[in-house]
């Protein structure tokens, strides 16, 4: 901390702030201070700093208007650092803390000599609403590049480049009730219900809890309100039933009363979180929060008054005058016009006097405003203008005056002469708006209330509102409703509500508000200086009605024609405004006009609390076998197969490169394929999935699902099975093995188990719940190791007990036995077409198996294998992998896979009703063939489109498409699967493969078995 | 994110721990060789898609793994009641346009979602209806 | 039922054996306990797992004859022996996890097939294919919500509950069976995944993995 530094705004003595407490920061890059407790928008004021930013559209300097989530103009990004940057922060909610690095979001170069503004000035003319649409959509290609440079103009904040030093997580909370805002009715809703003994959360999103009370002028039992805030927060606190959860903004409310909460908690302490017992604690948190009931009290946003530039640095939002002075002892300006249509606004003209600083004026749109308030800013002698408003502000950077004239509301225009008054600060109230932004998350649709002049939330069942957000906005009644609606909430949970004593709160005598929205001007809407209705997308009275002369009747049109709500803003400030000036054009009332429906999230809410901890190697689960560290350390590299991680390929260093290259990821799969067909490959095969299917029944149910016969299998036997959906389309396929008579054990593709499993239990329980079967996944329980070439016997006969004798334990049959020791299920099936060994061992005992087999496999040439290798071999042999050579359209026919379908069974099996509809007998589908390219040196692409004649006018008529395409070693040729018309018929013929870069392929059709065709191999 | 009453489980759940499986009550043809094409496609292919009260088929994938019923209202949302495989609505469109619930057959029991029982939703639904 | 096959995995005492956790171990350490621990791990590696399907009544009675207790009343609870060395846990209407000290799962599964007799039922042998993880200390509940949707709240999640819970993005059985004791019964193929997880999630609380 370095010396103090003036702060020309800062009150002596007063507000909420630690004045012991120095904070450095910058903005823009100049040095300022403040104190522990401001916000960065609050210090900024301290400093009169007046340009926090440039407007998205126009370039026109802009201040900070608001003090909370409602402020549309100082969007700050921050951080010193790259990695640390956040975008779109809004000042007025972000803590000071020392160090703090600001800059403004838009302003290029700078925020006070902008380069765009130019541009805006002129610009501007030609940027009337619709102008995205009309100017940059055609040609439709060129957007792309007018885009970037008007977002590098106006700016929308950037992302990080470098990589997050901080963590995040999510919290999974549930709770009876759900307090949404911590002002007086939030907390006596609060108290009402923890003191009932229900779960409670309380969020709030501002730095205290407390809300309207911590910059209140009403006392509570004859004190200050924020004592009566400290005095329930500790009782809460100290409640075991309740979570108070400050810096937390409800940003989305989702179905069934799941709202998620983002809770910063490091954020107002420094650009990253603090170390805490050497562990970096967590910067922010999502809460995803399940309640039985929530109560919104989240308050009101006033509404700011629609004038001639009333964007202009130096107009505020009244009550944002009030927060600033009373809670962080700074005030805005030295002379301030107010400019109201309501009681409440006085307060801000009362604490400005009381700050020793000059009331050029308020100014009443009412004839005859009568009440406390008043009475109490003329006993201050300040002068009030009645039945008039400001309806201009003069001034570039930072406003010279304003221009204040007799009005006539009902016949919206300006009466009188205009009076000029200088001042340097014009607040503005038009009323309050209830925040209805959660309610409407949920589909409610908000009504409209004549008496409070604002829109009151809709409320399905289970949510209520309380206080000024369903526009009770008097204190006593407001702590009351509170209260009242907290009980109505725990009734519904079956609770019931203990009563809560309420402090005394003074009466006061008010008068009722007028309607006003937009101020007239002397000049008619569109020839007169802008009046801005969305300070944030620029979005000005002309401009809606320019949208409603040009036909957009809806308020959802017009909101999407001039951008009026879009963005991080979600129409805070300007959406009522808005509406009521479309219903002021279309003659008509404002809830005939309607609202737009305010979407998720009520403000930005950062890519790390969204994501938590499911980033980096937490982002998605791998799934390991219980052979992973073993191909890690043999540098095995690896291919993701659903969530597993299965050996791709385990490159090898080249036995001639000095420094130790590896085969690359041919040459591993050519050594591996030979190693194979000539000695013998072992394969991790854990991931294939494993059913233990076990009933009297089972049979017969394997019968129903699977395409096959299963009625004869013998216990000791293994078969192939294809599966269909009942559309007749391939599925999943898989060797089901026999155990016992009323016993077998399924297996399913890798990717295909959890479905297959599921399948199997939804025609279980929703059509044969007769049938006495049950499905048990063993994926887990078993470690399978596939050893597979001519030398398997030999190596295996070398480590197990079970005789392997050819004529004793056939191919298509498993035996029981002992390997390495270990109990085993051996199964003599192959995906390769050679001799295989499939061996299954309890999962913990794998390792054990698998290093023995290389104990003993050295002198056979046991090489290990990986999902490419077995991908070629397999594709040699034209065995299909579902998902790859079929897609959802292939029939076991079009496989010419006949073999495999019982057309005889009795039961009518999954789809076996549609292979005789009319598409499924056609003889133009697309079969599985063999491709041989005519140039062996060609490896096909996969997913590449056939064509019968390649001089076909474009586009040619396609005829199949590549479905795996591998270079073969054994065959020293490029060889490919296919899909083609017919194919099984054209058996010779040629076709071709034209490819993007303007070559053509040819290729011969042949049967998809290029090795081995008799299957003598797997048989020996 | 939907809160889901399990029939089996007997309490509610997230959302994540179930799966929809589309419209509830599709029986697979007794005989399917007795159907036509155009019956069969029928069968495979064609699902209502109705605004209001959808009787769907869900399972409760990470939990008991057992296939259940769901009455949802397809605007509001609202899930109006759970049911076991086997057993019948007790919410239906047609209920509700009649303005009574079929009082004769099995329902599972606390299936009921709604906070203030079913003649409270019920209402609540026609309303919405209307 | 001398319809279904029935397989003894057990080994000579002299072949090696690994837990589903043997890699994560060797991968990512295992943080030893200290006094700042809020959380400690423990993993209970080769335990009995077999997974009972069938009627309530006919398991039961079964159930009560080998083991002494019998199955837990309610859905999502859990029975134990006296001792908490073995527990039975609903899973379904029609299926039980039933966990015991290891080496004893073949037997019983024989002797509960031998009371059990012509009953329609099964019985499968998961052993290899799950381990347990046992929480503990003042945050363990906190790290649970982390990482799961569930409502571990202990007036949702009582002393004697079980469940199927989301846990991060993988799934896994968690139960409570004593006041301060939380149980995770894991797939061997996500048990790094989770381990990790709860590593990473456990961090600020210190966590101690004891072994």
């Amino acid at each position: 901390m370095s010396k103090s530094l003036e702060q020309p705004n800062r009150l002596k003595e007063g507000g909420r702030i630690d004045r012991s407490r120095k904070l450095d920061f910058t903005f823009n890059g100049q040095r300022y201070q403040g104190h522990a407790g401001d916000t960065l928008a609050s210090a900024l004021l301290a400093n009169g700093v007046d340009i926090v930013n440039r407007s998205f559209k126009y370039s026109r300097p802009r201040g900070i208007v608001a003090a909370g989530a409602e402020e549309p103009n100082a969007l700050v990004q921050l951080g010193s650092t790259e990695a640390v940057q956040v975008p779109n922060v809004r000042a007025t909610q972000q803590a000071l803390f020392d160090g703090l690095v600001a800059r403004s979001t838009n302003g290029w170069p700078n925020v006070q000599r902008d380069v765009m503004s130019l541009v805006g000035k002129l610009g501007g003319r030609f940027m009337p609403p619709g102008f995205y649409y009309k100017t940059f959509m055609a040609p439709a290609s060129m957007w792309m590049t007018y885009e970037k440079y008007i977002r590098k103009g106006a700016g929308l904040g950037r992302s990080p480049m470098e990589p997050d030093p901080d963590s995040y997580d999510h919290l999974n909370r549930h709770c009876d009730l759900l307090v949404i805002g911590a002002g007086p009715a939030g907390l006596a809703a609060a108290l009402t219900a923890a003191r009932s003994g229900a779960r409670v959360i309380l969020a709030d999103e501002q730095e205290e809890m407390g809300g309207s009370l911590l910059d209140s002028r009403e006392l509570l039992d004859q004190q200050p309100a924020a004592k009566w805030v400290e005095r329930v927060l500790a009782e809460l606190a100290g409640l075991d039933n309740v979570t108070l959860l400050p810096r937390t903004t409800a940003n989305g409310y989702h179905d069934h009363h799941f709202v998620t909460l983002h809770e910063r908690r490091t954020e107002h302490l420094g650009e990253t979180a603090p170390l805490v017992d050497g562990h970096r604690s967590v910067r922010s948190r999502m809460h995803r929060v399940r309640a039985g009931q929530v109560l919104l009290a989240t308050g009101a946003h006033e509404r700011p008054l629609v004038y001639a530039n009333n964007d202009v640095p130096g107009n505020l939002l009244a009550g944002a005058v009030s927060t600033y002075i009373r809670r962080y002892g700074v005030v805005p300006g030295n002379k301030l016009v107010l400019s109201t249509s309501n009681d409440h606004a006085y307060r801000a003209a009362l604490d400005w006097v009381e700050a020793g600083r000059e009331v050029v004026a308020i100014v009443d749109a009412r004839t005859n405003p009568q009440g406390d308030w008043i009475d109490a800013a003329k006993a201050k002698g300040i002068r009030i203008i009645t039945g008039s408003a400001v309806i201009e502000a003069k001034g570039e950077k930072r406003v010279s005056a304003a221009r204040v004239a007799k009005i006539d509301l009902g016949a919206f225009k300006v009466t009188g002469q205009a009076e000029t008054l200088a001042c340097d600060t014009i607040a503005s109230s038009g009323g309050y708006s209830p925040v209805i932004h959660l309610a409407s998350h949920t589909g409610a649709r908000p009504t409209w209330n004549e008496e409070i002049l604002g829109f009151v939330p809709g409320l399905v069942k289970g949510v209520h509102a309380a206080g000024s957000a369903r526009g009770i906005h008097d204190l006593a009644a407001g702590l009351a409703d509170g209260v009242a609606m907290a009980a109505q909430a725990l009734e519904a949970l079956g609770q019931s509500a203990k009563a809560v004593e309420l402090p005394q709160v003074d009466a006061r005598r008010e008068g009722p508000a007028c309607a006003l929205y937009q101020v007239p001007h002397e000049k008619p809407t569109l020839r007169a200086p802008k009046q801005f209705v969305d300070l944030q997308n620029d979005v000005t009275a002309g401009g809606i009605e320019l949208a409603t002369r040009e036909g957009f009747e809806s308020i959802e049109h017009v909101k999407r024609y001039t951008a009026m709500g879009f963005g991080t803003d979600q129409g805070k400030l300007g959406n009522i405004n808005g509406m009521a000036i479309a219903a002021r054009c279309l003659n008509k009332s404002i809830p005939e006009v309607g609202t737009t429906v305010f979407r998720p999230n009520y403000t930005p809410v950062t890519f790390g609390a969204i994501a938590g901890r499911h980033c980096r190697d937490l982002f998605d689960p791998e799934r390991y076998t219980a052979l992973h560290q073993w191909h890690v350390e043999h540098g095995a590299e690896f291919e993701d197969v659903g969530q597993w991680k299965r050996p791709w390929y385990f490159p090898q260093v080249r036995p001639d490169a000095a420094n130790g290259e590896r085969e690359s990821m041919a040459e591993a799969v050519a050594r591996e394929c030979r190693a194979v067909r000539e000695k013998v490959g072992i394969l991790d095969a854990s991931t294939l999935g494993k059913i233990d299917i076990q009933g009297p029944d089972a049979r017969e149910f394997l019968g129903r699902i699977y395409t096959n016969k299963w009625e004869k299998l013998a216990v000791g036997k293994c078969r192939y099975g294809l599966m269909c959906k009942d559309d007749g389309m391939v599925t999943d396929d898989g060797v089901t093995s026999c155990l016992a008579d009323n016993h077998f054990l399924m297996t399913t593709t890798t990717g295909g188990a959890a479905a297959v499993l599921e399948w199997l239990e939804l025609w279980h329980q929703t059509e044969w719940p007769e049938l006495n079967v049950t499905f048990t996944s063993v994926t887990d329980h078993w470690a399978t190791m596939t050893i597979t070439g001519p030398e398997a016997r030999n190596l295996l006969a070398e480590i197990t007990d079970i005789d392997l004798d050819r004529d004793a334990f056939k191919f298509m049959e498993w035996r029981a036995g002992k390997v390495a020791g270990v109990p085993a299920r051996v199964f003599r099936i192959s995906f390769t077409g050679e001799l295989t060994y499939e061996i299954n061992v309890q999962a913990n005992y794998a390792m054990h198996v698998w290093k023995t087999l290389f104990e003993h496999g050295d002198k056979y040439g046991l090489t290990p294998y990986g999902t490419e290798t077995m991908h070629v071999l397999r594709a040699e042999k034209g065995f299909i992998i579902v998902g790859q050579d079929t897609d959802g359209s292939v029939t076991p026919e079009d496989l010419g896979m006949q073999w495999c379908v019982g057309y005889d069974k009795p039961f009518s099996w999954i789809g076996k009703r549609a292979l005789t509809r009319s598409d499924t007998r056609r003889t133009d589908r697309k079969q599985l063939v063999g491709l041989k390219p005519k140039d062996p040196k060609v490896v096909l692409e996969e997913g590449a489109q056939i064509v019968f004649d390649p001089k076909h006018a474009i586009p040619m008529p396609m005829a199949g498409h590549v479905t795996s395409s591998y270079y073969s070693p054994t065959l020293d040729s490029g060889f490919a699967l296919a899909v083609v018309k017919g194919g099984q018929q054209k058996m010779g013929e040629t076709v071709y493969l034209p490819m993007a870069d303007g070559q053509v392929h040819e290729a011969e059709i042949v049967s998809p078995i290029f090795v081995d065709p008799k299957g003598e191999r797997q048989n020996v | 994110m939907f809160h889901i009453y399990c029939p089996y489980c007997e309490e509610h759940r997230e959302e994540e721990e179930f799966r929809p499986k589309g419209q509830a009550h599709i029986v697979r043809p007794k005989d399917p060789e007795a159907c036509s094409d155009e019956e069969w496609g029928d069968y495979l292919f064609f699902r209502d898609n109705p605004r209001g009260i959808h009787h769907e088929l869900w399972v409760h994938a990470v939990g008991c793994r057992k296939f259940f019923n769901v009455t949802r209202h397809t605007v509001t949302y609202e899930i109006l009641e759970t049911y076991k495989m086997g057993e019948q609505p007790r919410i239906t469109a047609e209920s509700l346009a009649s303005g009574e619930t079929q009082g004769n057959v099995q329902v599972a029991g606390g299936g009921q979602q709604t906070v203030s029982g079913s003649n409270a939703a019920v209402e609540a639904v026609k309303g919405e209806q209307a | 039922m001398s319809n279904a096959a029935t397989f003894d995995t057990r080994t000579e005492a002299n072949i090696p054996v690994e837990s589903p956790l043997a890699y994560s171990y060797h991968r990512s350490g295992a943080p030893a306990p200290s006094a700042k621990s809020r959380v400690i791990l423990r993993e209970r590696p080769f335990l009995g797992h077999l997974v009972l399907r069938g009627g309530a009544i006919v398991l039961d009675e079964a159930v009560r004859a080998v083991l002494g207790f019998g199955l837990p009343a309610r859905p999502n609870t859990l029975s134990q022996s006296e001792d908490g060395a073995r527990s039975i846990q609903w899973l379904s209407p029609d299926e039980w996890l039933l966990i015991v000290p290891g080496g004893e799962e073949f037997e019983l599964e024989g002797a509960l097939r031998n009371a059990l007799g012509d009953a329609h039922y099964a019985i499968v042998n998961v052993s290899g294919g799950q381990t347990l993880l046992e929480l503990s200390g003042e945050k363990a509940r906190e790290l649970l919500m982390k990482s799961t949707p569930s409502d571990v709240h202990p007036e949702a999640f009582p002393v004697g509950k079980g469940v199927t819970a989301v846990f991060a993005k993988a799934n896994l059985i968690l139960r409570r069976p004593a006041e301060n004791r939380w149980e995770l019964v894991l797939r061997r193929s996500f048990a790094d995944y989770c381990y990790r997880w709860l590593l990473d999630a456990g961090a600020e609380y210190a966590i101690g993995v004891e072994k």
